[in-house]
């Protein structure tokens, strides 16, 4: 898979501080794998007590199918749970798009190779309800420009600079690189008393 | 070779943990001390196990089990397969690859910000990681703790090391004493209140000021352990002598002349006078009342004898936020939060599950009756604190008052196991996320608290300020 231009449909869940409960409440914590966890994300949002649909935006026909996730401010905030990330990659979304992210999410996120995109108030408006008008729009995010494109509409985003870096040369699983310097590694730990 | 000046805590654990720069200017750090427990870790292990990898420093993780654990019945095999599932994963894992493991009954399991601070473990100018947000409690010590994703666990466990990029740092001065009936819980809500959810975004917080310095350790993870409520990653308070005498003694912790000289290296971790901080700040400590929160996140907080915001009076995204969060909660704007009924109280978790927090209450219990509308609950946080609480009887204060005393556990912090509120219930919670849903009901409602305004919410069956309550004054202290 290559992130320099990733391209689909959008799906907007509208809110600040989306945390990562709503995203996967605990009770679907309870797995020793993260495999079965797509169908369960943000399920006290879209499903009730007896399991009725709420009718949410991720549950609509016309954005079924969507890989690019738009919602606002500090989206991610609070658990550390990479349950959030793997279960929003399960449903099937390939990047998100937010006013600003949690940090542990944010890093989450990355390492498994989700592009956290940072967009403004007024271009995430606009890009929202250009979204909700046409489900079908095409969204096109181009990693190396920073710019997203819909409807013939560019709108440039931000990113940090490590993670662009990292999904851009494939390297955002940072473990093989790591493990290189097991040397310099154990220097650390001898000169710290650690070992 | 001289010491470097103007460093602050963070840069000196920083600069010393730093591994080296990756290409992609993030950094390689070595992490000093690694817990795990039951609900993000076992994937990890898996991972290696699908990379063929062992772990590095087996002896620098340690594990315990804390989200799933029932705190009413923890005999073996627990009721609930997944849950035992998940601590026999945990427990084979942990054995495959020589990890200490304080598993139940072994006298040291327990929540793991709770255990590792309690063994000693947790020292000055470590670098600490957990597959958990509250890791920032750890920090009460002078650490840089933070918490991970289960990813980064298998990246710990396999190289000992994380890919980190640095953070700024925050300096928090909270400044004179606090009244009475305030607590450090109130003092951390507040600064949350000021900053906002995700003010901390980027940034280590550094607390300081006369009001920190003369809290006890206690007190000061209290403080930390609610960092990550503000956005921060870590937050943490400079080692000083209440450190040092707390860590003296503990399991963990060198004795004799290794103490001595462990002193003076954790001392020399404390931020330099004349360290540079990229942000700073003073609260005054004596404008701090007792806070609680109205909404759905720790920021929507006000003080016992504020009124509940109106949106009508809010700007912007405020306005949605705030009537979001009243139409969850079912409160209305312009009234008082106190005397809001409540179904439930919950003492316990890794923000005040601590000995401390049970013997604060258990002194103000005595005389007084939990309200026969109110389920009250009072869970230590790990099996020493539950020892300790009995030899002193405290559990007989909590009981005879109508609270249950349970088993050691995360317990109604979240909803992983049979600890759940029901419906539409309230809970007056000494926990950390009031989050929609955070308390197993999806539309269960939350209002954070101190272990004494809880208390005195159960007495009198709505959200209640201590200081009537258990009638404290600044002549009684
Ligand atoms: S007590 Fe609550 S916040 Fe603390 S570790 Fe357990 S679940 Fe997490």
């Amino acid at each position: 898979m290559s992130f320099e231009k990733i391209a689909g449909r959008g799906v907007y869940v509208k809110g600040n501080d989306i945390d990562t409960d709503r995203i996967i409440p605990a009770r679907f914590l309870k797995c020793v794998t993260f495999d079965e966890l797509g169908p369960s994300l943000f399920y006290d949002e879209r499903f009730d007590a007896e399991g009725k649909s709420k009718d949410h935006p991720l549950d609509k026909e016309e954005n079924s199918g969507a890989e690019i996730l738009i919602s606002d401010d500090n989206f991610g905030c609070g658990s550390s749970r990479e349950h959030a990330p793997q279960a929003i990659q399960k449903f099937g979304f390939r990047a998100v798009i937010a006013g600003s992210f949690a940090e542990i999410f944010h890093g989450n996120c990355t390492t498994l190779g989700i592009p956290c995109l940072v967009m403004s108030q007024d271009d995430r408006r606009d890009l929202a309800s250009e979204v909700e008008r046409d489900p079908e729009a095409e969204i096109v995010i181009d990693l190396e420009e920073k710019k997203i494109i819909c409807s013939n509409k560019i709108y440039s985003v931000e990113m940090k600079e490590s993670a662009r870096e990292s999904l851009l040369t494939e390297t955002f699983d940072p473990l093989d690189n790591l493990l290189k310097a097991k040397d310099q590694i154990q220097a650390t730990a001898i000169k710290l008393g650690y070992s | 070779m001289g010491r470097a000046l103007g460093r602050n805590l963070f840069q000196k654990v920083w600069d010393d943990h730093v591994v080296r720069r990756l290409d992609n200017g993030q950094y390689q750090v070595f992490i000093g001390l690694h817990l795990i427990h039951e609900v993000t870790s076992p994937q990890a292990f898996g991972m290696l196990r699908d990379k063929g990898l062992g772990v590095a420093y087996p002896s620098r993780t340690f594990a315990t089990v804390d989200h799933i654990i029932p705190t009413d019945n923890q005999s073996r095999p627990l009721e609930d397969p997944m849950a035992e599932k998940m601590i026999q994963v945990l427990g084979q894992s942990t054995a495959e690859h020589g990890i200490e493991f304080f598993e139940p009954e072994s006298g040291s399991q327990g929540i793991v910000h709770v255990v590792g601070p309690e063994k000693g473990l947790t020292q000055p100018g470590m670098t600490i990681c957990c597959g958990d947000s509250h890791t920032a409690t750890h920090g009460a010590f002078g650490c840089i703790a933070m918490g991970i994703g289960t990813s980064q666990v298998r990246d710990v466990l396999a190289s000992q090391t994380l890919a980190m990029d640095p953070l700024k740092v925050r300096r928090i001065n909270v400044e004179g004493d606090l009244t009475v009936g305030v607590t450090a819980k109130d003092v951390i809500l507040h600064i949350i209140r000021l900053l906002g959810v995700n003010g901390g975004v980027g940034y280590a917080y550094e607390y300081g000021g006369s009001a920190i310095h003369s809290m006890t350790m206690e007190e000061r993870m209290t403080v930390c352990n609610m960092s990550i409520e503000g956005g921060a990653r870590c937050g943490y308070i400079n080692p000083d002598e209440t450190t040092f005498s707390f860590l003296r003694g503990l399991e963990r912790v060198p004795s004799g002349n290794s103490f001595d000289e462990a002193c003076e290296r954790w001392r020399s971790y404390a931020s330099d006078a004349d360290a540079k901080f990229d942000d700073e700040l003073v609260i005054y400590a004596g404008d701090i009342q007792p806070t609680v929160t109205w909404g759905v996140t720790p920021a929507q907080a006000i003080f016992i004898e504020e009124k509940i915001p109106s949106p009508e009076k809010a700007e912007g995204l405020d306005k949605n936020l705030i009537s979001d969060a009243l139409s969850y909660m079912k409160l209305k704007p312009d009234e008082p939060i106190k005397g809001t009924k409540i179904d439930v109280a919950f003492i316990g978790s890794c923000t005040n599950g601590r000995i401390s927090d049970f013997r604060e209450v258990a002194a103000l219990l005595p005389g007084k009756k939990v309200a026969g509308s109110v389920r009250a609950i009072a869970v230590p946080g790990s099996e020493q604190v539950d020892k300790i609480a009995k030899e002193e009887g405290l559990d007989k204060v909590f009981e005879e008052a109508g609270f249950e005393w349970r088993k050691p556990g995360c317990s109604m912090c979240l909803a992983m196991n049979p600890d759940k509120l029901v419906g539409e219930e309230v809970c007056a919670s000494s926990s950390n996320r009031n989050f929609m849903g955070r308390q197993g009901s999806p539309t269960g409602r939350t209002i954070l608290m101190s272990p004494i305004m809880v208390a005195a919410s159960a007495i009198s069956g709505s959200v209640s300020d201590a200081r009537e309550i258990f009638g404290l004054s600044e002549e009684v202290v």
